[in-house]
């Protein structure tokens, strides 16, 4: 028995074009509950991915040690069988079928092959019991709340005999009722000798909860503290998250400020799949012509949630609120209509809601400006040609030609496709989520030069980013989100990445 | 997988000759052909090498091309809608009953009724339009499965013809019917009289000449606008090459066609029909939404496409091109019977899918989905020639669709294994 049930030791992984992870390590006691913190790309979850064997031994360098012995997993199979549970943010239940068979899914309670119902639903009311779920073991997933789901989630860890619970973002889709149950949960299962590692932006959660944290950055440790010993505050934590030096990585710039473009005032939006949970809170922001406002949010605080239900109501239910363009208040129910006023919005997930993949480069630029291109329908195709082919040369895209296949080309330049998208649309205001996610340094630094020209142009930019030294490289103001609500407006000569931090953590009160 | 994105679309090929090396791709003699898009092609070329010699030539023999061309019409109508349907990613399956359904409406009408047949025949496209909106509805605003909604409709549709026709067939048609659907052009100039085309229709003959025109003055015209807006065109010997060979097939039928009994009104309006339909889905607003909604729905509501307008109005043209192979099945047979059109609908799905479509959407064209019925087509037609049984020749069919499609699949794995 050694002193540390894990120890993952000088952890490299490497994707195409990017080190995810680099010489990490991570030690967790036994019978404690760890927390990694950090900003959002930052590794965590790469790190719990070759923990867990989704990416198999072999795909990675250096060592992990569970339970003093050295391991090999080869997939999520292999580390479930040696005690190792991760639960994902997403939760993986099938909606349709019961508490009890969820719990028992792929690890079935049966006789010769028979399900023996008695069994199952005997075992999954004791394990109810035990993570405190009041439920009948037969109702259908579907019927009960997310808390709820995140505790069935649990009694299925536990039903694997689990001796290292693993929790991405457990509270991250949860009210405080339901997140002050789990955590409660997690401090009774800790008593019994489970270990957990959790995973977490809230660090109001984490100092409450944790007994040590580590906190990843970049793809490196950057330490380890021990809560109680070295008495750590959610100012440490955050100092750690976020110490990194503003280099020469954004192009000079000096904003002309003019009229103000979009005013959103007031601004709730539910979400679609559990309709009591406010997603964005009263939202209010107000972008200018010439200015490059930045949202900052960490994961799940309804940034992206805010900017598509702004253009044409892409997201959410219940949506209220007043837009105002020019000044004017505007009603904009479909993405047509936001088209029309002049909005345009760059998706974070490029691939799923910016492109299509097998089309060429051409009709991809024109996709959303087409009838800019079309007499009475007809599209004039040489026009889109030399449009495209315009964008190609300005935008300096790397493909041979704009009849290049879109999904061949690399991320920065898909990125760049779907500016030039919305760029032909002529829009007075762009929310660009995301824009250099999954792009290299070098295309990164293009990127951050046609934002500024689309700025200087007289265009309103609202800028979403996981990343504060981008939004404070590159913005002239920052607003803040925090659990849907606005929580600051820093201009950028008094925004810190540690001040942003502050507002993004600010919970509830 | 992985995304190693890089350098395999770096600069330094131009235009479309000499392209990088790209999956899918064969290069002869310095011209580079897309297999994926142009296989097909190919394909039918091979097809019809192989039965003309397996037929001692009893194939392109002007009275079987001509039959050819009947005998399938009303599938290649139904194809052209359903290439549409299924780049957005769709299926219908009623169509086969709707054939049915619309033929015994028009036999109502005109026999019955005694309805004057232009009349009729608008009131039976109407009614076309109305079960491609009924259908439409349910798919794009109501959000179920087109797969189950089409199943429905094959059911409810060979229900309403029992219904109307009472388990027996409605006849005769006015002559114009008959004669859109079974008939030819007069010789409005008689016949020439000797050599080559030794009793080949005149007026045939010109229809070819002034097509022939018109394809080279089209394509001189796209070439010269491109070159207009500088971008690089095939050099001239490909061009000429390409139009020449263009010209001698259209030369080649229209020449066969002349010689037996001029040109099948059905063959002027697949023309018509096919040209009009290519240049509204390369072409128009509406055709571009279609392949963006089969290639990216989410991207196509991003970007502002009217999703549910859009599949609606294909569904909508899916009833009114059904009814048109109603009409023309039922003017053939000179009847409207119970059995119209049965399967038709496999055979419109595997002649789109024969014809390059993709499985997922967003790929297909409609001279493909065309070129896909031909090909099945000319088997059907070459095997009975040389006195295959039907087994044999459904036995075929189904290897060259599954065949078809296999290869598609396997081309894009390549693509994505390379990328």
């Amino acid at each position: 028995m050694t002193e540390h049930i894990l120890r993952m030791s000088g952890i490299t992984k490497t994707f195409p074009g990017v080190k995810a992870l680099q010489d990490v390590n991570l030690s967790v006691r036994r019978g404690e509950i760890h927390a990694i913190c950090g900003e959002n790309g930052a590794g965590k979850s790469t790190l719990m991915k070759v923990l867990s064997g989704v990416y198999p031994h072999g795909d990675y360098e250096g060592e992990i040690f569970f339970e003093g012995e050295r391991c090999e997993f080869g997939g999520i199979r292999d580390s479930e069988h040696a005690g190792i549970v991760i639960i994902h943010q997403e939760l993986a239940l099938s909606p349709q079928l019961s508490i009890a068979e969820n719990i028992f899914l792929g690890n079935e309670r049966a006789k010769r092959g028979f399900i023996d119902w008695n069994r199952t639903n005997y075992e999954a009311a004791e394990l109810m019991k035990r993570v405190g779920l009041r439920e009948n073991p037969t109702t259908p997933i579907s019927d009960i709340g997310v808390g709820k789901q995140q505790l069935v989630e649990i009694a299925k860890a536990l039903s694997k005999e689990v001796r290292l619970l693993i929790l991405d973002e457990p509270t991250a889709a949860l009210n405080d009722d339901d997140s002050a149950h789990l955590l409660d949960l997690l401090r009774g299962l800790r008593d019994e000798g489970i270990t957990c590692v959790i995973i977490s932006h809230k660090l109001n959660e984490v100092t409450a909860i944790a007994d040590a944290v580590t906190i990843i950055r970049d793809g490196r440790t950057i330490e380890t503290l021990d809560m109680a010993a070295d008495a750590v505050t959610e100012d440490r934590i955050i100092s750690g998250m976020v110490g990194r030096a503003l280099d020469n990585r954004f192009p000079p710039h000096e904003p002309t400020i003019g009229e103000e473009a979009l005013r959103v005032e007031d601004w709730t939006v539910y979400s679609p799949s559990q309709p009591d949970r406010k997603v964005v809170d009263s939202a209010a922001l107000t972008l200018r012509r010439g200015e490059i406002v930045g949202l900052a949010g960490l994961m799940g605080a309804g940034r992206t949630e805010l900017a598509m239900s702004l253009f044409g109501r892409t997201y959410g239910v219940r949506i209220s609120g007043k837009v105002f363009k020019d000044g004017k208040p505007v009603e904009i129910r479909n993405v047509q209509d936001a088209i029309n006023h002049g909005l345009a919005y760059a998706s974070e997930d490029r691939k799923r809601y910016g492109l299509n993949l097998i089309e060429d480069i051409k009709r991809n630029i024109s996709a959303a400006g087409l009838r800019g291109l079309a007499r009475r329908g007809w599209v004039n195709e040489n026009e889109e040609y030399r449009i495209a082919e315009e964008f190609h040369r300005s935008m300096n895209i790397k493909a041979p030609s704009v009849n290049s296949v879109v999904g061949q080309l690399s991320g920065g330049n898909q990125q760049k496709v779907v500016l030039s998208k919305w760029i032909m649309t002529e829009p007075d205001v762009l929310i660009l989520d995301e824009p250099t996610r999954g792009i290299d340094v070098g295309a990164k630094y293009e990127i951050y030069t046609i934002i500024n020209q689309l700025a200087d142009q007289g265009k309103a930019v609202l800028v979403i980013s996981s990343e504060l030294p981008e939004l404070l490289g590159l913005c002239d103001r920052i607003y803040t989100l925090s659990e849907g609500r606005i929580t600051g407006e820093v201009p950028r000569q008094e925004a810190t990445q540690e001040s942003l931090m502050h507002l993004m953590t600010k919970g509830q009160e | 997988m992985s995304s190693i994105t890089p350098a395999d679309v770096q600069v330094g090929a131009t235009g479309d000759g000499g392209a990088p090396r790209r999956p899918g791709r064969v290069s002869l003699g310095g011209i580079s052909l897309n297999l994926r898009s142009s296989g097909i092609y190919i394909a039918f070329a091979a097809i019809v090498v192989l039965f003309s010699v397996l037929t001692d030539g009893a194939l392109l023999t002007p009275q079987n091309i001509s039959n050819i061309i009947v005998q399938n019409s009303y599938v290649l109508i139904l194809a052209i809608g359903m290439i549409l349907i299924i780049i957005a990613g769709h299926i219908d399956l009623s169509v086969g009953s709707v054939v049915a359904v619309t033929g015994a409406l028009a036999a109502v009408l005109m026999v019955n009724m005694g309805w004057p047949w232009p009349l009729a025949l608008l009131a039976t496209l109407a009614a076309g339009a109305l079960i491609g909106a009924w259908q439409g509805y349910w798919i794009a605003y109501f959000g179920i499965p087109a797969f189950i909604v089409t199943l429905a409709g094959m059911l409810l549709f060979r229900a309403l013809t029992l219904t109307v026709l009472g388990n027996q067939g409605i006849g005769p048609f006015p002559d114009q019917v008959r004669t859109l659907a079974n008939g030819f052009t007069d010789g409005y100039l008689g016949n020439v009289g000797l050599g080559l085309l030794g009793g080949a229709d005149l007026f045939s003959l010109l229809i070819g000449v002034v097509a022939i025109a018109g394809m080279f003055t089209a394509l001189w015209r796209t070439r010269n606008a491109r070159k207009g807006y500088g971008q690089s065109v095939e050099p001239m010997a490909l061009f000429v090459l390409k139009a020449a060979a263009g010209a001698a097939l259209i030369l080649f039928l229209v020449v066969q066609l002349a010689r037996f009994k001029n040109l099948p009104w059905v063959l002027v309006l697949l023309a018509v029909l096919v040209l009009a339909y290519s240049l509204m889905a390369n072409r128009t607003v509406f055709g571009r939404q279609i392949y963006a909604i089969g290639g990216n729905l989410q991207a196509a509501v991003m970007s502002g496409v009217k999703v549910k307008s859009v599949v609606f109005w294909i569904f909508v043209n899916m009833g009114v091109l059904a009814a048109v192979a109603g009409i023309i099945f039922a003017g053939r047979l000179n009847q409207a019977g119970p059995t119209a059109g049965n399967s038709f609908e496999l055979d419109a799905i595997a002649a789109a899918f024969i014809g390059g479509a993709a499985v997922q959407g967003g790929v297909g064209k409609v001279v493909g989905a065309i070129t896909g019925g031909l090909i099945m087509a000319v088997i059907n037609n070459g095997m009975s020639l040389i006195g295959s049984p039907s087994e044999r020749v459904m036995l075929v069919k189904g290897i060259v669709l599954l065949a078809a499609v296999a290869f598609d699949v396997w081309t894009k794995r390549r693509a994505g294994a390379a990328r």
